[in-house]
């Protein structure tokens, strides 16, 4: 019989384990909508920054703001966007890799690497393998806040601007639907001029107060930290979203080995009790 | 029907305002500015202080933001707000928290990154991913 003891102690272990798992599959869901309603509350602002900057670029402005001019790349800032938290199936797994392909592209080429890690799963896996970290920003929780990315951002932008580094590229997971999140390399620095729109009919230009330089600088700060929030945004969404998947296949997986247990369970009950049968029946032969 | 002109005030984290409006007051770093529809077109950074926009019926709604940017066409009027209160000592205190984070992570820093490894510690845990979906697809 301590067979069948010793398995029904194991189901009891994964049904305990299927209970966390489940738990955590929930309030990945809940965490999910909030981080996608965040996500859809902070596109109206990028798309407005998007707007103006691209009235900006037709007004062409006699100031040429820095952000907009390509240079050599000797030096490349990279921004990785990770998650603080791991059960999320391959979402860092995946990241890191297109990261690192990238980052070996531009080593190729010569051009040095500089980091800037969001996120502590990041930080962990570069700083075990020595890459030249930056500036770091970890703990950020579930609503992350503008605030909270300005000082990460202002280093690489500092960096950018001083010439310490040539290009700046932001590296996050970018969400499709629930059950897919794709690695997403992107370049921020210098500002992608994008498609040249038609000249409008007129040459027009702002008034700049207080001056030109001066406003353009505000603006583009802003602009390279909105869109970056963004894709810290996203990638919490996509976090979530692994996650629920990721406990839903554990939570599947438990109930199988459950299952199976239970089977093997069931049947050296049986054999225990046929032994009884066929020890009482042989006992009473003798007789 | 007078004249109107779209307001959109937005923040990072949220949209707060979407409308049509006959007048606005923002205030700007050069002193307050009233914008009416037809202004001509206009960038301006703005100090923290309250947005006003009047609407067809001549109500108004106040906003208080933390500062910004302010953007002017002729029909479209954007005020691109602040979520925190910047000044650019902040910043920078915020700047060299960040760099200095980073320093103590690398206080134990091997010289330059390595790739190979790199490559191949992930090469790895896809492999046990990729593993764990054949499982998965042939249960």
């Amino acid at each position: 019989m301590s067979g069948a003891k010793e398995i029904r102690t194991k189901i009891k272990s994964i049904q305990n384990t299927q209970k966390i798992t489940r738990a955590m599959e929930m309030v990945a869901a809940s965490k999910m909508r909030k981080a996608q309603e965040r996500l859809g509350a902070a596109r109206p602002y990028a798309e407005k920054m998007r707007n103006v900057i691209r009235h900006l670029a037709q007004a062409k402005p006699e100031y040429h703001h820095p952000y907009l001019t390509d240079r050599e790349a000797k030096r490349v800032g990279f921004i990785v966007v990770t998650t603080d938290r791991g059960l999320c199936g391959g979402l860092n797994v995946n990241l890191m890799r297109s990261t690192v392909a990238a980052m070996s592209e531009w080593a190729e080429k010569d051009a040095e690497v500089d980091l800037c890690i969001i996120g502590s799963k990041g930080l962990g896996f570069f700083k075990r393998l020595g890459g030249s970290i930056v500036s770091e920003r970890s703990g950020l929780g579930d609503a992350p806040q503008l605030a909270d990315l300005i000082g990460v951002v202002k280093v690489m932008l500092d960096a950018y601007d001083e010439g310490q580094i040539d290009r700046l590229i932001v590296a996050s997971n970018s969400f499709i639907n629930t059950m897919s999140q794709k690695p997403c390399i992107e370049q921020l620095l210098p500002v992608d001029g994008g498609e040249q729109e038609e000249e409008i009919a007129h040459h027009w230009d702002y008034i700049y107060e207080p001056e030109a330089k001066e406003v353009i600088d505000a603006l583009m700060v802003r602009y390279i930290e909105s869109l970056i929030y963004q894709s810290v945004v996203e990638n919490i969404a996509c976090e979530q979203s692994a996650r629920m998947v990721a406990m839903k296949s554990a939570s599947d997986n438990a109930g199988d080995l459950i299952d199976e247990f239970q089977q093997a369970y069931n049947k050296a009950r049986q054999a225990a009790i046929t032994q009884e049968i066929s020890e009482i029946v042989g006992g009473a032969a003798a007789v | 029907m007078p004249v109107t002109m779209h307001v959109d005030i937005v923040s990072a984290e949220e949209e707060i305002f979407s409308g049509t409006a006959t007048m606005l007051f923002a205030p700007a770093e050069m002193g307050e500015v009233g914008i009416k529809p037809r202004h001509a077109q206009m960038i301006t950074r703005l100090v923290p202080g309250e947005v006003v926009v009047r609407d067809l019926e001549g109500s108004e709604q106040l906003f208080f933001i933390s500062g910004g940017v302010l953007e002017v066409q002729p029909h479209i009027v954007t005020v691109l707000s602040d979520t925190a209160i910047r000044a650019k000592d902040l910043d920078e205190a915020a700047a060299l928290e960040a760099k200095k984070r980073a320093e103590q992570h690398l206080e134990d820093r091997q010289s330059g990154f390595e790739y190979a490894t790199a490559r191949a510690e992930l090469a790895a845990a896809a492999a046990q991913l990729r593993a764990i979906q054949k499982l998965r697809n042939k249960s």
